[in-house]
């Protein structure tokens, strides 16, 4: 296989085979180094499927995977020791403290974040010393976050790392991943919380049903057509609205004709409208 | 190797300390032989299990700290380490090793350490409640106690290896002790532990002889039972080869059984 020195991750035609059902059926993308890319999808879509094959804990069906530069079905203890793993659940005894905890998997990683340091970094100070089973979901899912980069990962694997956080919480988990970002950690994302994919990814892929049905920017994803905005206005009472490219324009007439619209919006499509949009369309299509 | 060996260290302090701040474990695991040593110590003050050369009734306690012992070796080795391996299989720790540098070898020290180290608090426990207590002298010569250390340790490696082996057999961590604790009572119940070895039916002994608890129980009585009771063995001997033999085989046939089965993650599950 071919290194590629530019890409922390590359796969090509990636399926996974479960007896006659696909649950990856030809997926195929690079991340670069450096770039937070974050996999979208509803719930069975193959999200993480994909990304424990990349993580060595599933074996592919076929297709050609690199994760730094490494087939992670041969992946050994050098290499895992350059990824940081957040996965989905966790539901360990936790007899331990959230301290222990971090200074015993820093004990594995050749160059280790500091243990308070880290322990900070997720908002964890006032709980140091409190073993994990009498922590709030929340705050053990901060410890699986500290302990996914308490090593100095190369690559960071985020699998919905924020459910359970409360709104605060989750903007400070926004800046830590916004800091390692800025060190160079390269990041693979998954969430159900689209503000959070628009908030820290560079490029985001939408999958459904084991396929990749787009992949792009957050601000190019879905195609020019998907991005065109919508403008809504009250007129008589009823509610009108159109799309167009032009929303300065027809905003324009608009006052022309009726003076100040009523109930004046001009709204450009989030993320969400479009992954909504790409996944309606797609489970229209299946 | 050496990196090996110095988290292989770090693992046994991790898992001493988790494991005595876990409850349940600490009680049916740990305190278990302790707390039914005193019941029949006290339930059975009255009765006499045989006579030493010099004509001195040997008391309950007497009779019943090797077994005690023994179940104590079964406990901790094997029934603790299944529980443990299986509960942790499930509830994601391993999944989470897996996925870091921890080498294998050195989740195992960890394990077979806190095995080791909780094993012989264990016994030590025993040896002085029954000696403070109840009253049990204690061996004075060199060579019982140190048929107690070899049987103990080769009975502990043996159970924790075998433990390792039978991890892989429940499907979550919910059936564990579904699975594994009625093996180690009907182990117990066949193999001397709580009913007299000798007062069983002799193809039900030559049952329990198949399996190490038996072996270990037997071994623990040639050190601290008075030598006129190895009438009521099989064969009225203590055969410490014998024990030495099965308990071997036991060990091997639990590494290539631990081998074999254990996976970091059910993958493709």
């Amino acid at each position: 296989m071919t290194q590629h020195t530019g890409h922390a991750v590359s796969v090509r035609g990636l399926r996974k085979q479960y007896g006659s059902f696909a649950a990856v059926d030809g997926v195929d993308f690079e991340i670069v180094r450096g770039e937070t890319f974050a996999l979208l999808g509803p719930n069975g879509a193959g999200k993480s499927t994909t990304i424990e094959i990349l993580e060595g804990y599933r074996d592919r069906t076929s297709g050609e995977v690199s994760v730094l530069g490494v087939d992670p079905q041969k992946g050994g203890l050098a290499w895992k020791a350059r990824l940081g793993i957040v996965l989905q659940d966790s539901g360990e005894s936790g007899n331990v403290t959230v301290r222990e905890q971090l200074s015993h998997f820093a004990a594995l990683y050749p160059n280790p974040r500091g243990v308070e340091e880290t322990i900070a970094a997720v908002g964890l100070e006032a709980k140091a010393g409190t073993l994990i089973r009498r922590l709030s979901g929340g705050q053990r899912r901060r410890v699986d976050v500290a302990l996914g980069m308490i090593g100095r990962p190369e690559l960071l694997f985020l699998d919905e790392p924020t459910t359970g956080f409360d709104p605060q919480a989750r903007r400070q988990f926004w800046s830590v991943i916004r800091s390692l970002k800025d060190d160079g950690t390269t990041i693979l994302l998954t969430t159900h919380y689209l503000d959070e994919a628009a908030q820290l990814s560079d490029r985001v892929g939408i999958i459904a049903g084991g396929t990749l049905l787009d992949i792009g920017t957050v601000d190019q994803i879905g195609g020019a057509d998907a991005r065109v905005p919508v403008v809504r206005w009250l007129e008589h009472g009823v509610l009108h609205e159109e799309r167009t490219t032009e929303p300065g324009r027809l905003t324009h007439e608009l006052v022309a004709r009726l003076g100040e619209p009523e109930g004046l919006e001009v709204i450009r499509p989030s993320l969400e409208d479009v992954y909504l949009q790409l996944v309606g369309s797609h489970e229209v299509l299946a | 190797m050496s990196r090996t060996l110095a988290l292989g260290a770090r693992r046994i302090g991790y898992e001493i300390r988790a494991y005595f701040r876990q409850g349940d474990a600490v009680f049916f695991g740990f305190l278990f032989p302790i707390v039914m040593l005193t019941i029949f110590a006290v339930a059975f003050s009255e009765a006499e299990f045989g006579r030493d050369a010099d004509g001195n009734v040997v008391s309950a306690a007497v009779f019943y700290l090797p077994a005690m012992l023994a179940a104590g070796v079964l406990l901790s080795g094997l029934q603790n380490m299944a529980l443990d391996i299986a509960t942790e299989k499930s509830d994601g720790t391993l999944k989470r090793l897996a996925g870091s540098p921890l080498p294998v070898i050195s989740y195992f020290m960890g394990k077979i350490g806190q095995v080791l180290v909780s094993g012989i608090l264990q016994a030590i426990l025993l040896l002085v409640i029954a000696a403070v207590a109840f009253g049990v002298d204690l061996p004075d010569s060199p060579e019982r106690w140190l048929t107690f250390v070899w049987v103990f340790l080769l009975g502990i490696a043996t159970s924790a290896i075998l433990g390792i082996g039978l991890s892989g057999i429940p499907r979550s961590g919910k059936s564990a002790s579904a699975v594994i604790i009625p093996i180690v009572l009907v182990l117990q119940f066949i193999s001397g532990v709580y009913l007299q070895f000798s007062m069983l039916p002799d193809w039900l002994q030559n049952v329990a002889s198949v399996f190490p608890l038996k072996w270990m129980a037997q071994g623990m009585r040639s050190a601290f039972l008075p030598d006129e009771l190895k009438v009521l063995e099989q064969g009225e001997t203590w055969n410490l080869p014998g024990i030495a033999i099965v308990l071997a085989i036991w060990l091997i046939v639990g590494l290539v059984l631990a081998r074999l089965s254990f996976r970091w993650i059910r993958k493709d599950s």
